[in-house]
């Protein structure tokens, strides 16, 4: 049902864990079927120079998981901000149809966590 | 560890046993007359549906001309249950459980909605329906009971013939879907008080796409369908020949090596329950005891279930879950929300069913692959708190 790309990201995902350094955490879940991922982000001058991630889902949100995390690495906020889930599916060379909505729980979690990093900046500036 | 190909999935579906197979074989080439025909190839067949008929209704406990043959175990539970409601003047009301199978769930949901009043009755944390709270259910318009004999997710083996004697002492149709059970547990349908029963042959070694309905005499029935005499009229339509013979055959054998099956079966089944509760943070789903030989259900707390089978697919074992996703619908399993699981034990949950190509080498390989599995799959859950200690 999932093709070789996503197998392998399902059995040997990249950046997976916690990260007790991460500058922030990121969360979303996913309304249709209570799925769970949290990304860990480490920041340097607007840049994600380290992530993580973990996931309590099933196959595709778990390769969705890890195939975000690489294509935001090294990547500047703004840049990272305008990955989508789309772009996650299409990265992993597709995702049957029923199983779209997964890749949305990595793309949420990333959202999550450069807003909640902005709310962070700007009250520290304050 | 050397890679191997483990089936246990038998509650979805078991392979098609050679004995069946051989008997099923002449039908499929020389013996192919249509059994209605008058002609000496029509009437040799119809001798041998006749005699498949008869082996049928010996396996069950009843009358050759109590056996209806379907196309399997839905067209069995639509006949049973639309079938004796139509066969009813006006409305009325009937009660079946929160954990059958879609094949009943849906067919009493339609007839909700055509102004029939239908119960669905609660079960406990094992997936148990209760004899008392089907009495409490009972009003003065109730026609029929559907209460599967045993639950095709969890095992759980319902009580069946208490609730079949109460339906029976006033006078209530009792269905019983047991498609799970025929097989698997002595079935007897005077013992259950059955009015009407269903199985189908895939389930027990038999091929697929065939299935019986046990009517009892004199049950009121309203055919669903228009069309030739075949089947006392209830499943018109020419017979599928090979199918039937295949069916009797694998019963026959089945009901025969019942005993022995079950007692190996619940070996097996036992040492795999043990071995995955051991892996900690697990929970067995359905009742400890009351349980079919071959089902072991276990949720793993921390762990979505599509996850848990597309690691163990690619390790060679086929394998089964509650988990939403699996089935299509995102919906996780009706049978687990309806016993109280929360969410997310309802997410982790793993079906293993074994048949008779098990062995105790497939439970040590099935425990071998999962235990790495399961702590790979927790290690990077969201959910995960660390290994209590
Ligand atoms: C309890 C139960 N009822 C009905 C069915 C449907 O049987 P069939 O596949 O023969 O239509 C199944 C099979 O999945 C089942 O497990
Ligand atoms: S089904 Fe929930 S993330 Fe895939």
């Amino acid at each position: 049902m999932y093709n070789d790309k996503v197998v392998d990201h399902f059995t040997n995902p990249r950046n997976v864990g916690e990260m007790p350094e991460a500058d922030i955490i990121g969360e979303a879940g996913s309304f249709k079927c209570g799925d769970t991922m949290k990304i860990y982000l480490k920041i340097e001058q607007d840049r994600i120079t380290g992530v993580k991630f973990q996931t309590f889902g099933c196959g595709a949100a778990i390769a969705s998981s890890s195939m975000l995390t690489e294509m935001v690495k090294g990547k500047t906020l703004e840049e990272a901000q305008r990955v989508t889930n789309e772009d996650v599916a299409l990265e992993l060379g597709g995702l049957p149809p029923l199983k779209m909505h997964c890749s949305n729980l990595a793309a949420d979690a990333l959202k999550d966590a450069i807003a909640k990093y902005r709310i962070k900046q700007s009250s520290s500036r304050a | 560890m050397q890679k191997r190909q483990v089936y246990l999935d038998h509650g979805a579906t078991s392979p098609l046993r050679k004995e069946a197979l051989e008997a099923m074989l002449p039908f499929l080439q020389e013996r192919y007359g249509n059994p209605s025909s008058l002609h000496s190839p029509g009437r040799k067949v119809r001798t041998a549906i006749e005699r498949a008929r008869e082996e049928t209704a010996l396996a069950l406990g009843a009358e050759p001309e109590e056996i209806i043959f379907t196309s399997g175990g839905t067209e069995a539970n639509n006949i049973a249950i639309r079938g004796a409601a139509q066969a009813r003047r006006g409305k009325g009301h009937l009660l079946t459980s929160s954990v059958e199978h879609h094949a009943v769930l849906d067919v009493c949901r339609e007839l909700a909605g055509e102004g029939f009043e239908v119960t669905l009755l609660p079960v406990d944390r094992y997936g148990l329906v209760s004899p008392e709270t089907v009495a409490r259910a009972l009003k003065p318009e109730t026609f029929l009971i559907s209460v599967m004999t045993a639950n095709n997710e969890v095992g759980t083996v319902e009580p069946v013939a208490e609730i079949g004697a109460l339906a029976r002492e006033r006078g209530i149709l009792f269905h019983t879907d047991a498609v799970q059970a025929v097989g698997q547990l002595p079935v007897d349908v005077r013992e259950m008080k059955v009015d009407l029963l269903s199985l189908s042959a895939h389930k027990f070694n038999g091929p697929k796409g065939v299935g019986a309905l046990y009517v009892r005499r004199d049950t009121p029935l309203t055919p669903l369908y228009s069309g030739g005499g075949q089947e006392r009229q209830l499943r018109p339509g020419t017979e599928n020949v090979p199918g039937i013979i295949g069916l009797a055959r694998a019963l026959t054998l089945a009901v025969e090596e019942l005993p022995e099956k079950s007692r190996r079966l619940k070996a097996l089944r036992d040492r795999l329950i043990e071995g995955l509760l051991a892996m900690g943070d697990a929970v067995l789903n359905g009742h400890p005891s009351s349980r079919l030989p071959g089902n072991v259900n276990v949720s793993f707390n921390y762990i979505e279930g599509e996850a848990l089978l597309l690691g163990l697919d690619l390790e060679g074992v086929a394998a089964s879950s509650g988990s939403a996703c699996t089935s299509g619908s995102l919906e996780p399993s009706h049978v687990l929300m309806a016993m109280g699981l929360g969410l997310q034990l309802a997410r982790g949950s793993l079906r293993l069913t074994l048949g008779r190509g098990n062995s105790d080498g497939c439970v040590d390989y099935v425990l071998a692959v999962l235990a790495p599995l399961v702590d790979r799959l927790r290690k990077m859950s969201a959910l995960y708190p660390g290994k209590q200690s």
